[in-house]
């Protein structure tokens, strides 16, 4: 029984990774660029939506439309965001050498999370408002009603990314970017707007991926970005990155293992190690996958050419 | 080197200067602005030199204090002697770098960037923890008590009397450190010069046309990793002996993100460049300390706290930088052209 309840717990946390992992991937697959600074936009938009929420009903309103105005407008500043970071940081660096940008990226994230501790201040803040809800118990399995809106959600919204990347012309420009530039261009795509509109559809998915995880631990921090964002980074890297699907089952995968590591570890170590060391498994994973299958469990392998 | 004669005397009589004219207090800022020196030469050898972004490099230098620290403290009940510790701490750091670098080398950079940042959380995390069941660095409380840097019975974190004039002990410290940065600086200077040398530029240039000369890159690379490494490790030995104690505080993220914008504020694989930056770095935050007093007498009140305005400094630095000179300030003439070609 804990067995399984492990697992759903996985899932709702492999689904958050997943949303984030999806930024990585997409912005990966097109620029072959690792945006450290995507778990910070995650960690403004959860602290933005946390703040609005409280301050929506204050105003007076329910709950529920306050949760979903403040996504909302948290949706919207990320977005915006995600535009910003690509425009100022790294368009002027694109034909730049690879370490440019990567150095670029890392001050992006130190910037925001700094900026984050100016507005929002250092210690945590609650998420306000009731998140118990009703939960369903089937055989001794608990399931919350947070959890599993979670879980539909970011299916639902993985779906409609999917939709959008294979059937839409947006999504055609998007796959013709990730295999060349120049020629993307020569077929009329004008590559840099579609670069744009990866940064904000990748920024939209980490502020609903923030918003979840300030729901899901009903603590906001402006240091909470930089761990969601190493794992996210290891989903993407365990399911291929630069592979939607890749990221989407890397994420739901690590979520698991995690889940399950942190449940029994204590067990398997015959208490030597605690649930203290959960944050490692991620880790580890990384190291193993990029020693064994550096390409993931559904990258392809494309060796560099001439 | 000739033209160095003038630079070391001067680095040579700092200390009296600083202590006689400003305080004790700047004396003890330079020799810590001589440890992140250090450093940064350190992480050139792997960024500015190879051209390999190392994200954790601050694990190597926990790896080198930690090492230190537990063979000379009552936690173990072991002081072995300076000179056996510190090579010990640096060929552990140089160990952790080769076992770290030698799966993630073989992959893109980038990669690396992101695996090194997780292992200096790593890093940190154990040193955080295992102080159960077994304790071995004493978890958050870190590890006090720890033997000062001494040589014989000349203790340097003593202050003694030379010719009737007491020399306080951060003025020995500062010359200890300055034999270390020379040390350093000479070494770097000889790899830059050397093969090695030449076959990490030409990795950094074009990793793809080096291998096509003969140049073995896998190998060069975990060379310059595990170099980079031994010499945060050694540095983290002194920091363990001049502070007396360590705890895993002070090897957080930032401190890696900080000993990597000295090396891009002065110019990546370029030594005076280095030396400029690390220095810059180091003293200006101390500077930016005294601002909550201004902030109090423009303002009315503090309105932005001195560490969050030291970080957003440094965070702006590394961007501006990137952005508009990201060969340094004193770029070295190839790095400079290697950064701006089309």
């Amino acid at each position: 029984m804990i067995f399984w309840q492990q697992v759903i717990n996985g899932l709702t946390l492999g689904s958050i990774y997943a949303l984030v992992a999806l930024g990585y991937t997409m912005v990966y697959g097109i620029m072959e660029l690792i945006n450290f600074a995507h778990g910070d936009v995650v960690m403004v938009g959860a602290l933005i939506a946390l703040t609005l929420t409280q301050w929506f009903m204050q105003q007076g309103l329910g709950f529920p439309l306050s949760l979903l105005l403040a996504s909302g407008l948290s949706i919207c500043v990320c977005m915006l965001l995600g535009w910003v970071i690509e425009r100022v940081a790294y368009r002027p660096l694109r034909t730049a050498p690879k370490l440019a940008p990567l150095i670029t990226a890392i001050g992006l994230s130190l910037l925001l999370q700094q900026l984050a501790a100016l507005i929002w201040g250092k210690s945590y803040l609650p998420f306000p408002g009731n998140l118990e809800g009703s939960s369903y118990a089937w055989h001794g399995i608990v399931i919350s009603s947070l959890q599993l809106s979670i879980f539909i959600l970011s299916l639902l919204l993985m779906f409609l990314l999917w939709q959008l990347v294979h059937h839409t012309k947006l999504g055609r420009a998007m796959r013709s970017t990730a295999q060349s530039v120049p020629f993307a261009q020569l077929m009329g795509v004008n590559t840099n707007q579609v670069i744009s509109q990866t940064f904000i559809i990748g920024s939209a998915l980490a502020a609903v991926a923030g918003v979840m995880d300030v729901m899901y631990y009903s603590v906001g921090n402006y240091t909470m970005g930089f761990l969601l964002g190493l794992k996210a980074f290891t989903a993407a890297v365990l399911g291929g990155i630069g592979n939607l699907k890749g990221a989407m089952l890397g994420g739901l995968l690590l979520g698991v293992l995690e889940a399950l590591g942190a449940g029994y570890i204590g067990d398997i170590t015959h208490g030597i190690m605690g649930s203290n060391y959960k944050d490692v498994f991620a880790f580890f994973v990384l190291i193993l996958v990029l020693i064994f299958r550096p390409n993931g469990l559904l990258g392809s392998n494309n060796q560099e050419k001439v | 080197m000739k033209k160095s004669l003038p630079l070391i005397v001067l680095a040579c009589l700092l200390p009296w200067l600083v202590y006689v004219f400003i305080g004790q207090s700047w004396v003890r800022i330079l020799d810590f602005s001589l440890l992140y020196l250090m450093l940064s030469l350190g992480l050139n050898v792997v960024v500015g030199y190879a051209g390999l972004l190392d994200l954790g490099y601050i694990a190597f230098f926990a790896v080198g204090a930690y090492s230190y620290a537990l063979l000379s403290s009552p936690q173990f009940g072991l002081h072995w002697p300076l000179l056996v510790i510190l090579p010990i701490g640096a060929l552990c750091a140089g160990v952790f770098g080769v076992l770290l670098g030698a799966p993630t080398l073989r992959l893109k950079g980038d990669y690396l960037a992101i695996v090194t940042l997780g292992f200096g959380e790593i890093i940190r995390i154990f040193l955080n923890n295992l102080s159960t069941p077994i304790n071995i660095t004493n978890g958050p409380q870190g590890i006090s008590e720890i033997d000062p840097l001494h040589v014989g019975s000349f203790v340097f974190n003593h202050s003694s009397a030379l010719m009737g004039i007491s020399v306080p002990s951060v003025i020995h410290i500062y010359y200890l450190f300055l034999l270390a940065v020379i040390v350093t600086i000479v070494f770097s200077y000889r790899l830059e010069k050397s093969r090695v040398g030449r076959a990490w530029m030409a990795i950094r240039e074009d990793e793809l046309a080096a291998s096509c000369v003969g140049i073995h890159t896998k190998r060069y690379k975990l060379l310059a990793f595990g170099l980079g490494a031994t010499m945060g490790g050694l540095s983290g030995g002194l920091f363990a002996g001049f502070q007396e104690f360590v705890s895993p505080e002070s090897f957080t993220l930032m401190e890696s993100v900080m000993i990597l914008c000295m090396v891009v504020l002065g110019g990546m694989g370029h030594i005076p460049g280095v030396i400029v930056g690390s220095l810059l770095l180091s003293v200006l935050p101390e500077l930016l300390r005294e601002s909550a007093g201004w902030q109090k007498s423009l303002l009315g009140s503090v309105w932005v706290d001195p560490a969050n305005l030291r970080l957003i400094m440094f965070a702006l630095a590394l961007v501006i930088m990137m952005l508009l000179r990201p060969e340094g300030l004193i770029p070295s003439s190839v790095r400079k052209k290697e950064l701006h070609h089309e």
